[in-house]
């Protein structure tokens, strides 16, 4: 069509209109989807290993007791939080009538992913 | 003034498409000065051949809108009480957009756009018949009227990340025309333009940032728009069409 994909561009400091909250939970989906399709591989696979083999699942459920296990899994679940109810609020987005109350669904999208992941938290201590 | 610099540090940036860099220029501070001010104070006092470019200076051409301290503006409406950071500015031509030169980007491909997603009324009468009543408060009229007052600034296509990672797509602002067009009873060319916002380079590209509708200086909501766009393009899918 038009030559602006091949041409260059000034290289211009131009970056100011990121970092309003809609954009920040943009990215927080975005990072989160990326985090997500490294970490649930691997916390598949550790599960998975020790359902095959019981000596193994003892050694595994031992070490799931290690706070830094503890600490990873409630980021897993804040993760997937994050993620499912971001995409929920993208989907209301796109599928329902425009609101002019995206802000406050953004904010009701990370607030109830830190409650729940909060929540695992709690009852994993 | 809120503020009690006398001078500005003032970067502009000068070259052409080939390249260029910023250029440093103190200007002296004034009352109510707004950035389109400050560019023109230059041309007038340090830089006779630098090139930018404004028309209506009252914000209703759209012609005015450069990068200022990183984000798109229309500068004859931006106060540099407003985004001066410390007595500094730093000024450059939109992003998104070739450079002919200086302050001044080339807008062909922008309103290019505006053309390819559809943004010509078909008309479905002539000026003989008698005019179209369309009453203001039917849903399709009050989506239409959200997004009429777009002066064509380019503002959100500079702010858009998505036409930054791929070029072609069609962006806010013709996105946001095509719309208040789908939502115009007096229209004909509907057919043809949900297919051309549905394709390849159209409204499903849309990441809903709304860095486009957080700058537009009219208060518009491209994003808001492209959401009834896209809502449209899967009623036609699920219809079969499309
Ligand atoms: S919401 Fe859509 S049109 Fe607006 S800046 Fe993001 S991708 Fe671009
Ligand atoms: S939608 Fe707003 S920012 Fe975009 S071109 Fe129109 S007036 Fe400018
Ligand atoms: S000069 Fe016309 S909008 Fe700024």
């Amino acid at each position: 069509m038009t030559a602006s994909s091949a041409a260059p561009r000034a290289r211009i400091h131009a970056g100011a209109h990121r970092g309003h909250p809609l954009w920040i939970v943009w990215l927080v989906h975005r990072l989160s989807g990326l985090a997500l399709a490294l970490f649930l591989p691997v916390h598949f696979l550790v599960l998975g290993l020790a359902l095959n083999d019981p000596a193994a699942l003892d050694g595994a459920l031992r070490w799931m007791d290690n706070p830094w296990v503890k600490a990873a899994e409630t980021g897993l679940v804040l993760l997937l939080g994050l993620h499912l109810f971001g995409g929920l609020r993208l989907l209301a987005l796109e599928f329902l009538p425009w609101s002019p109350r995206q802000k406050t669904f953004a904010a009701a999208a990370v607030a109830l992913a830190c409650a729940i992941s909060a929540g695992f938290l709690l009852s994993a201590v | 003034m809120t503020d009690d610099i006398d001078t500005l540090a003032v970067e502009v940036w000068r070259g052409d498409a080939r390249g260029g860099g910023y250029v440093a220029y103190a200007v002296p501070r004034r009352e109510s000065q707004t950035v389109l001010d400050v560019v023109t104070w230059i041309q007038h006092n340090a830089e006779p051949a630098l090139a930018y470019r404004f028309a209506c200076r009252v914000g209703m051409c759209g012609s005015c809108a450069m990068t200022v301290n990183g984000a798109p503006r229309w500068t004859c409406r931006t106060h540099v009480r407003r985004v001066a950071k410390a007595g500094r500015l730093r000024i450059a031509p939109l992003r998104n957009l070739l450079v002919i030169r200086d302050l001044a980007a080339d807008m062909a491909p922008f309103f290019d756009k505006w053309t390819e997603a559809g943004g010509t009324f078909a008309p479905t009468a002539t000026r003989d018949e008698p005019a179209a009543e369309i009453p203001p408060e039917t849903p399709e009229r009050a989506a239409a009227d959200a997004g009429i007052e777009c002066i064509n600034c380019a503002v959100c296509y500079a702010a858009c990340d998505t036409v930054a990672m791929a070029p072609d797509y069609l962006g806010p602002a013709a996105l946001n025309r095509a719309w208040t067009l789908l939502n115009d009873a007096r229209d004909g060319g509907q057919a043809g333009r949900l297919k051309a916002v549905s394709g390849d380079n159209g409204c499903a590209n849309c990441h809903s940032h709304q860095s486009c509708a957080d700058l537009c200086p009219n208060g518009l909501n491209p994003t808001a728009a492209i959401a009834g766009l896209k809502r449209r393009a899967g009623r036609a899918w699920l219809r079969g069409g499309a």
